[in-house]
């Protein structure tokens, strides 16, 4: 990153600048974020597998270790159950940890401390103990790393109580949503989808932190709801770009937070297009467009003129060979198709 | 091999000194041979030559997978550059019925094992899933998360136990490969512990390459290794990883061990991984070029070479042939590559469960359906 950037991060209650817009990666703005919280709170500290002196596994933190020193940018064993343990024990005891951990498919060796311990202390504790930990980590296929680093368990980590889910699917998001999660007093899981980080785009100098607890709509429309977060949400808009083009306006609709859930932006779309897609690359059964389907037969069931459909990762481990990964997730074309046959 | 007496405290301010590390070497990196009375290995220069073959043919199937990547003929690859003789070594001690449990790095074991190279391409690039029969071989597949492996090792050999296969003339042992990052992992201890109380007839190879990606192995440990076995009650040494002969005297005493009913012993192979972790890697960003050229003069192959060129051991045509087969091997697996058919887009349904399913039934149609619609709109497709 160049120096014309750091100097943006500067707290925003400084005198405020005609903010000129930077073209930004999503790997650089989520840096830009971990880089202003640990200047705005010296509570903050990141903490994972190589995240120093390598600058991350997805080179988010490149830099930062020699900008901030091996306090605060720590590099820990190979061991997912201790870091994140550990992260809970530091949040307990006042800090603000940003653990990182490699893939979702390595948060499952630290399931237990994730779903066992912080999502229930406060609970447990009848409130006394909170854990105000982020966790950040890759989700998702594409990038040909085969079935044991590439699956989106997101939607399995909203089926929990006492956690907040994040899928920063836009620049802004990346860029503001790390410091609304870490001044959360409870737990909140970042997700980044991979195919995501060398994104690039504009963002206004003075971008800050974001709400997390609203969908957005990201592209208006009236024939259909195509609804999708994280890595799918440009998929989402490239088959809203398609239908366009066979005069179909979607509205393409991004969670942005898997829990809780924004039910009344979701049911005020389908209110209006009475059609619904739900394009996401977890698994169908029991998946997270399970929910979100769920809660639109509950809510606007009167509304649909179609029923919902879902184009969802096929039911199978992710497959390594390209063309397989690429078959076994949603694309495009698959949540075109499946508009233009609820539009009819 | 127990851990000797208390040596020297350790440079750093702690009240515990840490022994100081005993390494077993039987070949100098000059080529000297310096036998060990614990670790006796009468071999003929024949088999010092098949071990000489094997570390460069292991080297060449290595270097060309690395090329094959680079050209984008293969997705990924784990080079195992500079751990050639704690692969071979170890895998040449072990017997067919003996069972191994790989990391994703050990191609020369997979090669020691009998395992056509061309398999373990197939997998990289992602044409076969699975890659080879793991019974076939007695090597099972790679396995990704690190340390798993060790617990399934572990497991395996209970069974053996169980089978009354242990101890007595053909008792079997297992042989579970992991690396210095893995053994900061709970799967790894708890496999100790399971395999100690257990008495399980199992040798945990280590190849402590120093680097776990960009941790360095001052991140997993302050003792050396293989000095935890101890505090989990079996023996742990440290063996000269670069050295052929001695890794495999020690991983065949080990493994006689546990065939022999005497439960599980742990093998620290100190070497160093020359190349990146893998081909995603770039190891300039985070070590010195000097720790890599240091090693380089302990080269695990070069010392075999200067102890077989002296006089009377092995001539000029013996390095000849050994260059030209790696030659051949070279060329052959690189077009076994090239022409590997891609796999069916189907295929991905397969072995989802072992029986017929339904949800997968419904999803293959679908997905079959699908691409026969492009192929009626649009036959270019
Ligand atoms: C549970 C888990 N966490 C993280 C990773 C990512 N990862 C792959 S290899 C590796 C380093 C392993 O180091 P080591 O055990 O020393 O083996 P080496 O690669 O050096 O052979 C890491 C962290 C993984 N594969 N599995
Ligand atoms: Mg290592």
């Amino acid at each position: 990153m160049t120096s014309g950037q750091t100097r943006q991060h500067r707290p925003r209650a400084a005198r405020k600048r005609p903010a000129e817009p930077v073209t930004i990666t999503y790997r650089e703005a989520m840096r830009a974020a971990i880089r202003e919280a640990l200047q705005r709170d010296d509570r903050v500290f990141l903490m994972g597998e190589d995240v120093g002196r390598y600058g991350g596994c997805f080179a988010v933190s490149l830099g930062l270790l020699e900008e901030f020193g091996p306090e605060r940018i720590r590099d820990t064993p190979l061991s997912e159950s201790a870091f994140v343990g550990a992260g809970i024990g530091a949040a307990m005891g006042g800090m603000r940890p940003i653990v990182e951990i490699m893939t979702v498919n390595f948060s499952l060796l630290a399931l237990d401390q994730i779903m066992n311990n912080a999502a229930t202390l406060r609970h447990m504790s009848g409130g006394q103990v909170g854990v105000p930990l982020v966790i950040r980590m890759t989700t998702g296929a594409g990038r040909q790393l085969a079935a044991q680093h590439s699956h989106s368990l997101e939607g399995w980590f909203a089926h929990i109580p006492g956690l907040k889910i994040l899928a920063p699917a836009t620049l802004e998001d990346a860029r503001g949503m790390l410091w609304t999660a870490l001044a959360d007093p409870d737990p909140v899981l970042i997700f980044e989808h991979g195919s995501l980080y060398n994104v690039s785009g504009t963002l206004p100098a003075d971008a800050g932190p974001v709400g997390i607890d609203r969908a957005a709509i990201r592209r208006p429309g009236r024939d259909v709801t195509l609804i999708s977060y994280g890595g799918t949400l440009g998929k989402a808009l490239a088959a809203a770009d398609r239908l366009a083009g066979d005069g179909i306006e979607a509205e393409v609709i991004d969670l942005r937070t898997l829990r809780p859930l924004d039910d009344a932006a979701i049911i005020d779309s389908v209110s209006r297009t009475h059609r619904v897609v739900l394009a996401d690359e977890g698994w169908r059964s029991g998946s997270l467009a399970a929910e979100v389907s769920a809660r639109i037969t509950e809510q606007a069931f009167y509304q649909l003129d179609a029923p919902v459909q879902r184009v969802c990762g096929a039911e199978v481990p992710i497959p390594y060979a390209r063309h397989l990964e690429q078959a076994a997730l949603p694309q495009p074309e698959t949540i075109a198709a499946a508009a233009r046959a609820v539009v009819g | 091999m127990a851990v000797k007496a208390a040596g020297r405290a350790s440079s750093r301010n702690h009240d515990n000194p840490i022994p100081k590390p005993e390494l077993i070497q039987l070949l100098t990196p000059e080529g000297e041979l310096t036998p060990h009375p614990d670790y006796p290995l009468e071999l003929s220069v024949d088999e010092i030559k098949s071990l000489y073959r094997d570390l460069v043919l292991v080297r060449r199937i290595d270097f060309e997978a690395i090329a094959l990547q680079r050209k984008g003929e293969l997705g990924i690859w784990a080079s195992l550059l500079g751990q050639e003789a704690a692969q071979v070594g170890s895998g040449r001690a072990l017997e067919p019925r003996d069972m191994a449990f790989p990391t994703y790095r050990e191609h020369g074991v997979a090669w020691c094992r009998g395992l056509d190279p061309v398999k373990l391409l197939e997998l990289f690039r992602g044409v076969n899933f699975g890659g080879w029969d793991p019974r076939e071989h007695n090597f099972h597949l790679y396995t990704i998360v690190i340390g798993a492996q060790t617990l399934h090792a572990t497991g395996y050999a209970m069974g053996i136990q169980r089978d009354g296969a242990v101890g007595g003339e053909d008792g079997e042992a297992v042989i579970a490969y992991f690396g210095d990052g893995a053994t900061s992992q709970g799967d790894v201890n708890e496999s100790f512990i399971w395999a100690s109380v257990n008495n399980a007839p199992i040798v945990f190879f280590c190849q402590n390459n120093q680097w776990a990606i960009s941790a360095p192995l001052e991140k997993q440990t302050r003792v050396p290794l293989y000095q935890r076995a101890q505090g989990f009650g079996f023996p742990g040494l440290r063996v000269d990883g670069n050295d052929v002969l001695a890794c495999l005297a020690v991983t065949r005493k080990a493994l006689q061990a546990a065939r022999e009913g005497q439960g599980p012993t742990m093998i620290e192979a100190y070497t160093y991984r020359m190349g990146a972790h893998t081909t995603t890697d770039d190891p300039t960003r985070y070590r010195l070029s000097a720790e890599l050229e240091s090693w380089k003069l302990k080269d695990p192959i070069e010392r075999v070479r200067q102890y077989l060129i002296r006089p009377g051991l092995a001539k000029e045509d013996f390095f000849a042939a050994v260059n030209a087969e790696a030659d051949e091997i070279g060329a052959r697996i690189r077009q076994a590559c090239e022409t590997m058919p891609d796999p069916e887009p189907l295929s991905m349904f397969d072995h989802v469960y072992a029986e017929p399913n339904a949800l997968v039934a419904a999803e293959r149609e679908q997905a079959a359906a699908y691409i026969s619609s492009f192929m009626t709109e649009d036959g270019a497709r």
